[in-house]
């Protein structure tokens, strides 16, 4: 199969997956405790269908999606309902929000679930209803609702390609490669389901050529399954294949153009772990409680996959891989490029975490004495977006935000390329996540004060055209005051009352 | 990165020294000290960490590229008082690493060009032209003396080929009558050539280690091989041969050391070609029609003013973008 090459990237950033790949999946025991933080999805947060008190079972909805973009967020164990409060999140910067603690009761009951034997007689409708119902969102790290992408934005729009992005290319991360080794089938059942609900006339799944094995394990679970529409791809592992935009360019050619969504150039790009979370939904009837992810890192004695239960706080899967080390230095969610720093290890496990990274010090890019930057421009030539990091800093640091935007500064997909290759080891993902709030911020501002003002125009004119009315009214009336029929008017009202007085006077009489 | 650069000069200097005596030596010592002591200075007033700024070396390879540009008999004063300008003038009162629009090391040139034309003109004859060589002792009346005994005066100092050729050029000579004498032997000159091919080879191992890329020396020496070529086929009479211009003076030390200076040159890759072929063109102008022998420093400076523009209009096409 043809590929294609994106601009840049980094082709020689170490792996790390040596450390967390040979040890197969482990399922991690049911902590004593359960936390869903009600927002773990793109869109709003889920709102409680439970109370305090409530006893709850394995796959039992305990809060519901609420408006078009959300997700339903589902018990992972069997126990009962201790506090619906804020707690801890995942979150850069270290917020609270409202989330569901569970008390697990050690039985880990389950609401039987119902198999499905043949989903080719579901219609897509329903498919989708299932996908949406069991709360399956991007796994890869987006955590966007799949079924919106499934649904409203695929079946408006020709779908050609299914891409089914197994290029994990984050260092250290290897939950995808552990999955797709193992539980190939499954993957590929999950394909078909796909294929069938798009109508996609193929599927593309790609790893990268650093992981053969995988591949082969790939190719075996196409073989036994007969479908030729699904091919296998190995593509350069070269960081950040696995984007979105720079998988698409690899494997097709074709730009997904700025501002819009892969299916407008008719294609679907998902996850290989949320691909086996829908196969587990259709087929096997199973919610998302449930996915892998990679602990590992010098910081922790024992790195491998776990299954987790999400909810699971992370302090109980350090346990399970047999405790920290004494290099145990920061606690990161997600790889060393694009993940960020823990406040706490009791922060819980999400449905968007792929990877706990216990760093050392060594591990954890530290950060350098910052230099002025020299224009170089090795920024530019490492940027898979194309952008010019370097003009974007300068925008940024001299709060010159519009220009930063005229260069696309929302194009920038914050890989962190240009951080690992600055000779002058500027933060520049820092400023360009600065910048790009600051400008969303002004840009809300800017909204709020074009209403303000719009409403105070209305307001003037609105006033300015009743007084002039007012005034058009009252001069009228001068006028027709003035005005000598109007005279003669009044003097014949008062002869004729005089008249009729008089009149009145004679009938008296 | 600088290490880099200061080890792709070795050739360089050691084919200076070689051809031109030890003066260039002098140059190169005086000029870095005084760089990396005024940078020092500058740093401390301006209240900046000292350590990280000098140890990145920018000081010592802007005081490098200063010395080798200078005359090689040039009094002590030339490379002190150039450093100087270098460091405090054209980098710190812009706001020091980064922030100078304009490469610090031609601007210093220009400056004492422009300011001490006699002292900047004094160049050693190539070694190879001198009956007896010359010798530590030979050099230290033009460096530290105020007016050299007039006897020596005549068998060490020389003017560069390109000084030469202007001069005889605007006395009615053919090139080919100029290029007879003694100092023009090979393509462009005694000495001068294996100087160039040294920079040359040192620029590649720079290109091979990717310290710079292909595009701005790649401008440069093609713009300046375009259009001596144009001029070559008109008037081959009276203007040199296109290598001519490429391997004399500083065309291949301003090609891949000095025009690559990240801070003051073009980022876009479609506009560092261009700023380098802008260089180029405008070191011929200059070579040929302007009031002085060599172009490469005047024709960085000018040229480092275009670059928001050329930056402005060469973006590359973003990801996703028509």
């Amino acid at each position: 199969m043809k590929l294609w090459r994106f601009n840049g990237g980094l082709p020689s950033l170490a792996e790390h997956k040596n450390e967390s790949v040979n040890l197969p999946i482990e399922v991690a025991t049911v902590p004593h405790q359960l936390i869903y933080p009600l927002r773990q999805h793109i869109g709003n947060a889920a709102a409680s269908l439970v109370n305090v008190g409530d006893s709850v079972l394995r796959g039992q909805k305990i809060a519901d999606a609420q408006g078009l973009i959300s997700a339903p967020i589902h018990a992972g164990s069997s126990g009962t309902v201790t506090s619906i409060a804020d707690h801890l999140i995942p979150h850069p910067s270290g917020f609270s929000a409202p989330s569901i603690t569970i008390e697990t009761d050690g039985l880990d009951n389950e609401i039987v679930p119902t198999p499905c034997t043949n989903f080719r007689e579901l219609s897509i409708s329903a498919l989708v209803d299932i996908i949406r119902e069991a709360g399956i969102v991007g796994l890869g790290g987006a955590a966007f609702p799949t079924a919106i992408k499934l649904d409203n934005q695929s079946r408006s729009r020709h779908i050609e390609t299914l891409i089914l992005n197994g290029a994990e290319c984050e260092p250290y991360i290897s939950c995808d490669d552990r999955l797709l080794k193992e539980r190939a089938d499954r993957v590929i059942e999950g394909v078909e389901i796909l294929l069938h609900m798009l109508g996609a006339k193929q599927a593309i799944l790609a790893i990268e050529d650093n992981v053969p094995d995988t591949f082969t394990a790939i190719q075996t679970a196409v073989e036994n399954n007969h479908n030729s529409a699904i091919t296998g791809v190995q593509i350069p592992t070269i960081y950040p294949t696995g984007g979105e935009k720079q998988l698409i360019k690899t494997l097709t050619g074709k730009e997904v153009p700025s501002g819009c969504i892969p299916a407008d150039i008719g294609i679907v790009s998902i996850n290989v772990g949320t691909v086996h979370a829908i196969q587990q939904a259709v087929i096997e009837g199973k919610p998302l409680t449930s996915r892998i992810i990679t602990v590992t890192g010098e910081g922790v004695t024992k790195p491998h996959n776990l299954e987790v239960r999400i909810g699971t706080p992370i302090q109980h899967l350090i346990t399970f891989c047999d405790g920290y080390t004494k290099h145990a230095e920061r606690l990161i969610m997600g790889g060393p490029m694009m993940g960020f720093a823990l406040l706490n290890d009791e922060i819980p496990v999400v449905k968007a975490t792929n990877c706990i990274l216990v760093a050392s010090q060594h591990e954890a890019i530290t950060s350098k004495q910052a230099m002025p930057c020299i224009r170089c421009g090795l920024c530019a030539s490492a940027c898979p977006a194309t952008l010019l990091p370097q003009q974007l800093y300068w925008h940024s640091q001299s709060e010159q935000l519009e220009k930063a935007e005229k260069l696309n500064l929302f194009d920038c997909i914050e890989c962190g390329c240009c951080d690992v290759v600055c000779p002058s080891h500027i933060p520049l993902v820092q400023h360009f996540r600065y910048a790009k709030s600051a400008l969303k911020v002004q840009k809300h501002e800017k909204h709020l004060s074009d209403i303000a003002r719009e409403r105070f125009e209305s307001r003037e004119t609105r006033l300015a055209r009743d007084k002039a009315e007012r005034a058009e009214r009252s001069r009228k009336k001068k006028a027709a005051l003035k005005s000598k029929p109007a005279k003669e008017e009044i003097d014949a009202a008062i002869t004729r009352s005089k008249q009729k007085k008089q009149s009145n006077e004679i009938g008296e009489n | 990165m600088m290490l880099w650069v200061l080890l792709a000069l070795t050739p360089g200097i050691i084919t200076m020294i070689w051809q031109f005596g030890f003066g260039v030596l002098f140059n190169i010592l005086i000029c870095v000290s005084t760089a990396v002591v005024a940078e020092a200075l500058m740093l401390y007033i301006r209240g900046r960490p000292i350590v990280p700024f000098i140890g990145d070396l920018s000081a010592v390879v802007t005081g490098l590229l200063l010395a080798l540009a200078l005359p090689t008999l040039a009094p002590w004063w030339i490379p002190f008082v150039g450093a100087i300008i270098a460091i405090v003038l054209a980098k710190h009162l812009y706001g020091g690493l980064g922030y100078n629009p304009f490469n610090p090391a031609m601007v210093a040139f220009a400056v004492l060009m422009v300011s001490f034309p006699k002292s900047m003109t004094v160049w050693t004859l190539p070694q190879s032209l001198i009956p007896s060589g010359s010798s530590f002792a030979d050099l230290l009346p033009y460096i530290f003396g105020s007016s050299p005994a007039s006897g020596v005066v005549d068998a060490i100092t020389a003017a560069t080929p390109l000084d030469e050729l202007k001069t005889q050029l605007g006395l009615n000579k053919t090139v080919s009558e100029i290029q007879s004498s003694a100092i023009f032997s090979g393509i462009s000159g005694t000495g001068w050539q294996s100087v160039s091919l040294a920079y040359l080879l040192g620029g590649i191992l720079l290109l091979f280690k990717k310290v710079i890329s292909w595009h701005i020396p790649a401008g440069v020496l093609s713009g300046l091989f375009a259009i001596s070529l144009v001029f070559y086929i008109f008037e081959p009479g009276s203007t040199p041969s296109p290598l001519f211009h490429l391997f004399s003076g500083g065309a291949m030390l301003g090609a891949f050391f000095i025009a690559t200076d990240p801070v003051t040159a073009a980022t876009t890759l479609k506009g560092r070609f261009i700023y380098g072929v802008l260089i180029g063109l405008l070191t011929y102008i200059i070579r040929t029609w302007g009031g002085y022998p060599e172009g490469i420093a005047f024709a960085v400076i000018l040229i480092n003013m275009t670059v928001p523009l050329i930056d402005y209009y060469t973006p590359p096409r973003v990801y996703g973008h028509k």
